[in-house]
């Protein structure tokens, strides 16, 4: 069912763990649906994301999506990684079974919800 | 997933299927090519494999106290629960259009229900309480005067709660109802005997008791006349058509004949590793919910739910290890919902979408208890420590 990238990024996690330093985080999902993303990112202030982690209540796909979504926003500006699609994070794991691609719709989102958690904070400050 | 060669293999899907067992098998090979002919013809070919046919059938019907003209040969058990609901709502519309079944049915029943919901019939689901199991104070109430069948299964095939048939069958019939049960998880697990549960019509299929796939029986005692299901030639009595699958109808009565005749020992052993398996899980993983009535249970069952974490990813971690389960969680399945007979338990979303399924067999050992233990505590382990929902209760978040 799953392919052989996405059993790698499912079983050895990278960016795994909550980021004790982070100053935007994102969570979407719901339980009873059985998906929850949490994404941590720590933006410096060239808004570049200094380091990313995440936390997921999910299948293997969820679980994968969040590794290489992740890993693909590492060390990109907020404005790049705004720019991340679903579909880009689907190619970079070579495909995903069609009834989970909505695990890789959540990686976008919550990407989108950690940076909107740092516009909003960075808007106040400011 | 491929099988990983670097690890032992464990297998604790038996509910899912089981693998064919060698004296089984040697009984069926006879009738693949040496006596290959069709039962239903009348040369010498024909002959032999319809004697083949019909001992298998008295086998079978002695095995299970019915008479040999009341076993139907079918494809399996979905064929046959198909047939029992559809063959009886047809044959009794003009006495009423209402039947009754559980809300923990296979997805055979519930979606045969389903297609004569459309059909303008009317369905009552029982409910069960928080143990998996069917009132028969409830069953009384649901009866109607227009009800025409009663469908409650006799062991639940993903918390292996067994059901009170005999009971629920007494009040059917005194409500001058027709009963039929799906024993396709007890067959070969508890003793089974359709005089004792005193129903009307009874599904099994091979594959769960060490038989080969692709075959199975209805039981209708004599005298009940669904209509036909599968129609075509004269085979079975007229009543279902196609070719008999002589191999396989050869080796589910040599199956079955020695799922009987090691009944005792079998559960005994099963039982004994399935206790030692759920003690050793309460004791070394905190935060699990054992599902289903602990005693009235087929043996070979252990249903967990894992907090925190979702069935799949469980799942296909243990899979790397070599182990094989099954799991509630919806994300096997494909649909967002989550198994509805731990749903109609009244467990949790979350909680129903972190349950697994571990059934045991006669191969297994307490070694592959200890190994799957072992893998269970590390496997859990990683998920939480990535799991939002467990780092929210270590904070006090969310209560369980």
């Amino acid at each position: 069912m799953y392919n052989e990238r996405v059993i790698k990024e499912f079983s050895n996690p990278q960016n795994a763990g909550e980021l004790k330093d982070a100053n935007a985080i994102g969570q979407v999902g719901n339980a009873s649906c059985g998906d929850i993303m949490k994404i941590f990112m720590k933006i410096n202030s060239d808004n570049v994301i200094e380091d990313v982690s995440f936390q997921t209540f999910g299948c293997a796909a969820a679980i994968a999506t969040s590794s290489v979504a992740t890993a693909m926003i590492k060390g990109k500006t907020v404005d790049e990684a705004l720019k991340i699609t679903n579909s880009q994070v689907v190619e970079e794991l070579g495909g995903l079974p069609a009834q989970k691609l909505h695990c890789s719709v959540l990686a976008e989102e919550a990407i989108k919800a950690a940076i909107q958690d740092y516009l909003k904070k960075y808007k106040k400050e400011n | 997933m491929n099988k990983n060669s670097n690890y032992r293999q464990v297998y604790l899907d038996h509910s899912a299927t089981t693998p064919v067992d060698e004296r089984v098998l040697n009984e069926m090979l006879p009738y693949f090519s040496d006596k290959f002919g069709n039962a239903n013809s009348i040369h010498g070919f024909g002959s032999e494999a319809a004697l083949a046919v019909d001992t298998a059938r008295r086998k079978i019907a002695k095995l299970i106290d019915a008479k040999h003209t009341e076993i139907y040969f079918t494809s399996g058990g979905t064929e046959a629960d198909n047939w029992a609901l559809k063959g009886v709502a047809f044959a009794r519309r003009d006495r009423g259009k209402h039947i009754i079944t559980s809300s923990i049915e296979h997805a055979a029943i519930m979606a045969s229900c389903k297609q004569l919901e459309a059909q303008g019939y009317e369905l009552t689901y029982l409910s069960v309480n928080e143990k998996g199991l069917v009132s028969p104070a409830e069953l009384k109430k649901a009866l109607r005067s227009d009800t025409i069948l009663v469908s409650v299964m006799l062991a639940n095939n993903e918390v292996g709660t067994v059901q009170p048939v005999k009971e629920l069958c007494e009040i059917t019939h005194e409500a001058g109802v027709l009963f039929h049960t799906d024993a396709v998880q007890a067959m070969g697990s508890i003793p089974v005997s359709v005089k004792d549960l005193g129903v009307d019509m009874l599904t099994f299929s091979a594959h769960k008791f060490y038989g080969p796939k692709g075959v199975g029986a209805l039981y209708i005692k004599g005298g009940v006349k669904p209509d036909k299901f599968v129609v075509g030639g004269h085979q079975e009595r007229t009543m279902r058509g196609g070719t008999t699958n002589v191999p396989c109808v050869a080796g589910m009565a040599k199956a079955l004949e020695l799922a009987v005749e090691n009944l005792d020992e079998n559960a005994k052993h099963i039982k004994s590793l399935r206790d030692y398996f759920v003690s050793e899980v309460e004791k070394k993983i905190p935060h699990v919910i054992y599902n289903g009535d602990r005693e009235k249970r087929l043996p070979q069952n252990a249903n967990f739910s894992f907090e925190f974490i979702e069935g799949e990813s469980l799942l296909l971690n243990l899979d790397l290890c070599g182990i094989a389960c099954s799991s509630g969680s919806a994300c096997s399945s494909g649909s967002l919902e989550p198994s509805h007979v731990l749903l109609a338990m009244g467990l949790k979303h979350e909680t129903a979408h972190g349950s697994i399924r571990f059934t045991f067999g006669k191969g297994n050992t307490k070694e592959d208890v200890d190994y799957t233990v072992e893998k269970l505590i590390e496997i859990v382990g990683k998920l939480r420590a990535i799991s939002p929902l467990f780092a929210e209760f270590k904070e006090g978040i969310i209560n369980v």
